[in-house]
């Protein structure tokens, strides 16, 4: 599974900003993962000890906050909730709609001590 | 209840639980892609692509879809008209390379070890063995895995995903990712329909239709050389659109990474 790789470059990236800002240790991560980012939480969760082992996050903890899929339809303009295989209108069932949240993959905020 | 191992955080109090931070530690919001890194390698593959005018495909599909064999169909069809060349990705073999090889066209081999996919630096790194000067489409076959690959841009323009009609016809709604990320899904092997009692390729469209794509679905057989022209009609018209950006300074990256996510990280 990809979820390792996630989890290495999720490290260097903490690393990289505990360095910035002189921290050493981080004590949070918090994480937006949608429904559509393609990695499962409980294994990016299972990951990152593996990852982080030996770094200043090797003690962090590991926060993901799930992201709402929902879309925008392009014929009737409403903005409704979806699924991850029904990204339908949930007004008016058109499939030209957009995705305007759920395929988040990100680092929201860390917490460190310095 | 235990303020420090965050037993009793609830998706509903966390943004309460942890503010405010108190002494000696500091929040950082930080709003960044966890594969920002890829990211940045992806687009610099994808200037050396666009510098030489290369339009280049990522192939991805499950083991056994018939990408190697599309591509070397497609290489027998094409290869006076247009300058092909080849990257695959595979977890140990070179036997896909050499088969592509075998037909004259230039082809590397990277093998990803344990890897399920490819990223933006092993794909670079293949750069170096190609002599692109030379090369009007680059194919990238990924790795034979209908999860992890859609997840990492690796500079490519545009992603073409297989089905196979040996598969199953639900597998857009099983793999929404992979799907969704296609700019083409090409249904391969149709030449097995009249065998298969249990693929419907209408139920196929259906749930890719689901996913709000509305790219072209293009049923074919390499092997039997049937619905073969509406792919390269679609490779030549991807390529001219390609010549065009490249003449007009743009580039363009694939569906993979659609607006949501952007459009999440500049409110932040
Ligand atoms: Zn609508």
């Amino acid at each position: 599974m990809h979820e390792l790789s996630v989890c290495q470059a999720l490290v260097n990236q903490v690393v990289e900003i505990a360095q910035q800002n002189s921290a050493h240790t981080v004590q949070l991560i918090t994480l937006y993962i949608g429904p559509l980012a393609g990695v499962e939480p409980a294994l990016l969760v299972s990951a990152f000890p593996l990852a982080a082992a030996g770094t200043v996050a090797a003690s962090a903890q590991l926060v993901i906050e799930p992201q709402p899929l929902r879309v925008h339809c392009q014929t009737c303009g409403a903005d409704t909730e979806a699924t991850p295989n029904r990204l339908l209108c949930g007004i008016c069932g058109d499939y030209h709609t957009q995705l305007i949240s759920g395929d988040e993959l990100m680092l929201a905020n860390l917490e460190l001590i310095t | 209840m235990c303020d420090t191992c965050g037993c009793n955080i609830t998706p509903g109090n966390r943004h309460l639980a942890y503010k405010p931070v108190n002494g000696g530690t500091s929040a950082i919001s930080v709003l960044k892609k966890l594969l920002a890194h890829n990211d940045d390698q992806a687009a610099h593959n994808r200037a050396h692509f666009d510098t030489r005018g290369i339009l280049t495909i990522n192939l991805m599909s499950s083991p056994g879809s018939g990408k190697t064999a599309l591509l070397e169909a497609t290489i027998d069809a094409l290869k006076d008209e247009f300058r092909l060349a080849v990257i695959e990705g595979d977890l140990e073999t070179e036997n896909d390379a050499a088969r592509i090889r075998a037909r004259g066209v230039p082809a590397y081999q990277i093998t990803t070890g344990s890897a399920c996919h490819l990223d933006a630096h092993m794909v670079h790194e293949a750069l170096h063995h190609l002599n692109l000067s030379m090369v009007d489409i680059l194919f990238v076959e990924n790795v034979g895995n209908l999860v992890c690959p859609a997840s990492f841009d690796l500079g490519q323009h545009r992603n073409v995903t297989l089905l196979s009609v040996t598969e199953g016809d639900d597998k857009p709604a099983k793999y929404p990712v992979m799907f969704r990320a296609a700019d083409a899904v090409v249904l391969s092997k149709i030449d097995l329909l009249p065998v298969l009692d249990d693929f419907d390729p209408a139920r196929a469209e259906q749930c890719l239709r689901q996913l709000a794509s509305t790219v072209p679905l293009l049923p074919l057989s390499a092997r039997k050389g049937q619905g073969m022209a509406a792919w390269y009609d679609w490779l030549r018209s991807e390529l001219a659109a390609q010549r065009a950006r490249v003449s007009a300074g743009q580039t363009v990256k694939p569906y993979i990474q659609p607006d949501g996510a952007r459009l999440h990280a500049e409110v932040g």
